[in-house]
């Protein structure tokens, strides 16, 4: 690894003066999970690694009932995993951020990186961006708030601009009848990047407490690893609204998503698998986040 | 270019000092300043757990640490894991049930195996091989290795049953 200066600040503003300052000679480190193996491949030149864990409000979790959840931008997948709110209101998060991986991944791997690593696999993206989460970002000229649709601009590549740092997302506080999850296929069982991933988040109207007697309020569907970047489907949500969330209507949301999907062919899989992938997931994971909103799993 | 760091550490217990460069990682220090050689380097980018250590109780990959990163920290490699008493029960699970053939993955299945019982005393065989789904094995095809942990999680659980039955007395 070609050598470069390491600098551990205290605070969002002495990290972002050193990210400003350095531009593309410098960049973030949370887990290292990526950006230290880029390093040693060579991907990035770097004069200094600016680690920042040592900001506390990159490190703290925060919920609260009219706010919802404050996550910072570097905590771990594993400390996220055992936070008591999260996993009792934001499982769909933990669906993606327990898959990141393997468990000394997680040890390590954070919600920041893996948005700001922008891969089109990127697990924890689909999760976020159905979840309605923004990332809020300081910069040299302020801060601002980022819808996580629309972060990732092309594979490696975000809207951050010149200094500016993810501190931490925000995600609502839960409609009190929804529930999101992410699924995802992968040659094992773990470990694998994202052959195809999927994000569902279902909001259902008052009422009803089966599928067949419930209805759609709101629904949002997002696919790892099948596009340049993550990728929101709005057709498929228009399509469920006011709709009984049942498997007709599945399928007609897996066949809308499957149209919308520009996946390539790689080493990981074929154009045509990819996209059958998105049709058998994409129902899963509205039967899951269903299942979630009516409470019964 | 930059100078070399101090970083202080407490490593099995014992508290650590020791000047590294700002891009070496905690494996390297352990192996190469440390003479830590347990952790192994089995593929430098995360995918292999050879390298697992336990970082302030949690599993990590040490190549995937930088040194400067432990700055403070409290770390646990498989040379901590025996005591005066003797091995841990791990290892002695690990001997006992031939789950080892190189020895190569062992230290990472060891400390990894450790972090798993540390959350989970009563492991499924299922989340036992979820759990070590990171850490790669070329000779032993796992199952020793999973009948291992489960037996060391059967001897520590008896040892805490006995435990709580002598403290009271």
């Amino acid at each position: 690894m070609k050598p470069f200066a390491y600098v551990a600040p205290a605070s969002v503003d002495e990290a972002v003066a050193l990210l400003a300052e350095k531009g593309e000679r410098a960049r973030p480190l949370a887990g290292g999970t990526d950006l230290l193996v880029q390093l040693r491949r060579g991907r990035f030149d770097l004069d200094v690694v600016v680690d920042v864990k040592r900001i506390p409000e990159l490190t703290r979790i925060a919920y609260d009932r009219a706010e919802g959840l404050t996550v910072g931008a570097a905590v771990t997948c594993a400390v996220l995993g055992e936070h008591p709110e999260v996993r009792g209101l934001y499982p769909g998060l933990l669906d993606a951020a327990s898959i990141i991986g393997g468990a000394a991944i997680q040890g390590r791997a954070t919600l920041g990186g893996n948005l700001g690593n922008a891969a089109p696999s990127g697990d924890a993206i689909p999760a976020l961006i159905v979840l309605g989460a923004e990332a809020i970002v300081a910069g040299p000229d302020g801060g601002r708030r980022v819808p996580v649709a629309g972060f990732c601009t092309g594979p490696g590549k975000t809207v951050l601009r010149r200094g500016e740092l993810v501190v931490a997302f925000h995600v609502p506080a839960p409609h009190p009848r929804s529930g999101a999850s992410y699924v995802r296929f992968i040659p094992r069982g773990e470990m694998d990047i994202a052959v195809a991933g999927v994000g569902a988040w279902v909001a259902l109207s008052a009422g009803g407490d089966t599928e067949e007697t419930s209805r759609v309020e709101a629904a949002r569907i997002a696919l790892a690893a099948v596009a340049p970047t993550p990728l929101c489907v709005e057709s498929t949500g228009a399509a469920l609204v006011g709709r009984a969330p049942v498997e007709v209507a599945f399928e007609e949301a897996a066949a809308l998503a499957r149209e919308a999907a520009r996946p390539i062919d790689d080493m990981r899989g074929t154009l045509a698998q990819r996209r059958h992938l998105v049709g058998v997931l994409v129902k899963r994971a509205l039967r899951k986040a269903v299942r979630r909103a009516l409470g019964v799993s | 270019m930059a100078g070399k760091l101090l970083v202080s550490a407490t490593i099995n217990g014992e508290a650590v000092e020791f000047l590294c460069e700002p891009q070496q990682s905690l494996l390297t220090c352990l192996r190469d300043i440390l003479g830590l050689t347990g952790a192994k380097e089995g593929c430098n980018d995360g995918n292999c757990g050879a390298c697992g250590v336990l970082l302030n109780g949690r599993l990590v990959n040490s190549c995937l640490v930088l040194a400067a990163e432990v700055e403070g920290c409290d770390i646990v490699t498989v040379e901590g894991l025996a005591s005066w008493q003797g091995l841990h029960p791990l290892q002695e699970a690990f001997i006992a049930e031939g789950a080892l053939q190189c020895g190569y993955c062992t230290p990472g299945m060891l400390i990894a195996s450790k972090a798993l019982l540390d959350r989970n005393p009563n492991p499924t065989e299922q989340e036992i091989r979820s759990w070590l789904a990171g850490n790669l094995c070329r000779c032993t095809g796992y199952d020793k290795i999973v009948r291992a942990v489960q037996a060391a999680a059967q001897h520590l659980e008896s040892s805490r049953r006995i435990e709580r039955v002598a403290e009271k007395g």
